[in-house]
């Protein structure tokens, strides 16, 4: 490898994935570059989740290569869970540890992973919540909060393990319309510090705002990769205008 | 009453028999059979192939087979000698591990997979996510299920009886030597089971109770 040519942090590369029958990503090809955001829009079914799920091999892939940081992912071990270590992750339904508070949930990994002595991790964990506005909320229970509260929470604690990365698998698609808007700007306050995040997501006003690049998929495949203005203003493909028609309508 | 108080030492020791072997064997049942549990949910299939080859073995055994095997048949294979005390807590231990295993392996199932994938995300091993995540919320579930497991084990020592292991299951045969009402007798034994039974369901309580707090 040479010097001046840095790797980019994500590189999907002929990508194949099949459920049972289901071809769900044919051939993708993707690279994300350090620091920029990307938004991956497409109808349902299109397989942007399965390809967000793909690059921490939470699903594995058929064939083609992915490599984070310029390391292809490990097979299932130790070194794939210190990979999946510097990749953060958000999901749709928050997956917070039910039986840990919200201050527990931040700092488990960081404690168990990173080896951070508890004070430490405490301290960091109640400046991260801090930053998503609910560090009030630090002693509750997941089911205590609001989904919009968890959902912060679910990025605070991804970020406690100051990832070099952050996938975002819909994230706000399970919560109230009045709660979207308070995840999204957690979100775009990432974005503008300059992490590099790859977004799965239905809302348009975020790929607008927060977005470098447009991924659009169809039917597993990668159908347009451009910028927002031009996406939303020209779309090349019938597909991406007709997907367009369906949300921007009404 | 007479055959409980003019025999109450014969009672206290076969009683305390029981108990030291049911609480021994339940000790090593419950680390064993959360141990096969971890197999039986590994990603490793051979893992996975060792757990359930256990469960199927030992959980479709009577529990008289396991000890014939341990007391009469594996002291001829010279390995490692045990006296017929040692011989039952292990049959005991590994016959009710099986269906601990079980047990705590429906617990896991009961844990949404999103909890397992949250913490595969943040890089936890597969041993770290199911001692920090999955199990402790696994466990909450299994309190009632694994209560009746562990009353099983406690009558299920009784067996020790057919193999010179003295416990409240021989109290019947030396009231029957002295000359003793044995109905009578048995019916003392059957009081003195319930009795201990009933701390474990007031054990079983106080989980499910403090446990289902922070749901």
């Amino acid at each position: 490898m040479t010097a001046a040519s840095a790797p980019p942090m994500i590189r999907v590369a002929g990508v194949d994935k099949f459920f049972g029958p289901l071809h769900v990503l044919k051939n993708v090809q993707l690279e994300v570059p350090k620091g920029q955001v990307v938004v991956v829009l497409g109808p349902s079914g299109s397989g942007k989740s399965t390809l967000c799920r793909t690059i921490n091999r939470l699903e594995p892939i058929d064939s083609g290569v992915i490599e984070v940081d310029g390391q292809p992912l490990p097979a299932e071990g130790k070194e794939l869970a210190r990979l999946r270590a510097d990749v953060g992750m958000v999901f749709q339904s928050f997956n917070l540890f039910a039986h840990k508070t919200i201050v527990e949930n931040v700092m488990l990994a960081p404690v168990k992973v990173r080896k951070t002595p508890a004070a430490d991790a405490r301290k960091t964990a109640m400046e991260l919540l801090e930053r998503v506005g609910i560090a009030n909320q630090a002693d509750k229970f997941p089911a205590q909060l609001s989904g919009g509260q968890q959902q912060r929470a679910a990025i605070a604690r991804a970020l406690a393990m100051k990832p070099k990365v952050m996938l975002f698998d819909e994230p706000t698609s399970a919560l109230d319309p009045e709660m979207v808007q308070e995840v999204l700007d957690v979100m775009t306050g990432l974005a503008k510090d300059g992490m590099t995040m790859l977004v799965v997501t239905h809302e348009m006003g975020f790929a607008r705002k927060a977005a470098d690049r447009v991924i659009f998929m169809s039917d597993g495949e990668v159908v347009e990769d451009s910028t927002p203005e031009e996406f939303f203003s020209a779309p090349k493909s019938n597909r991406a205008k007709d997907f367009l028609g369906k949300i921007l309508t009404h | 009453m007479s055959v409980l108080t003019n025999n109450l030492d014969l009672f206290l020791r076969a009683f305390g028999q029981t108990l030291q072997l049911f609480a021994v064997s339940a000790v090593l049942s419950l680390v064993l059979g959360t141990f096969l549990a971890a197999l039986r949910v590994s990603p490793v299939p051979v893992f996975r192939g060792v757990g359930t080859a256990y469960v199927t073995v030992l959980r479709n055994t009577p529990l008289t087979l396991v000890f014939v095997f341990f007391v009469f048949a594996y002291p001829l294979l010279e390995i490692l000698k045990i006296d017929e005390y040692t011989a039952a807590v292990v049959a005991l231990s590994l016959y009710t591990a099986a269906f601990v295993c079980e047990v705590v392996r429906s617990g896991i199932n009961t844990v949404p997979v999103g909890q397992a994938e949250a913490s595969r995300a943040l890089g936890l091993t597969f041993t770290q996510m199911l001692g920090n995540v999955v199990l402790p919320q696994a466990l909450r579930s299994v309190v009632p299920p694994m209560t009746s497991t562990m009353i099983a084990l406690l009558k299920n020592t009784t067996v020790a009886s057919g193999f010179a292991v003295f416990q409240a299951g021989n109290i019947r045969e030396q009231l029957s030597d002295q000359g003793d009402n044995v109905l009578v007798g048995l019916v003392w034994v059957a009081i003195g089971f319930v009795i201990l039974v009933m701390p474990l369901t007031y054990v079983q309580q106080v989980f499910e109770k403090r446990w289902s707090v922070a749901r």
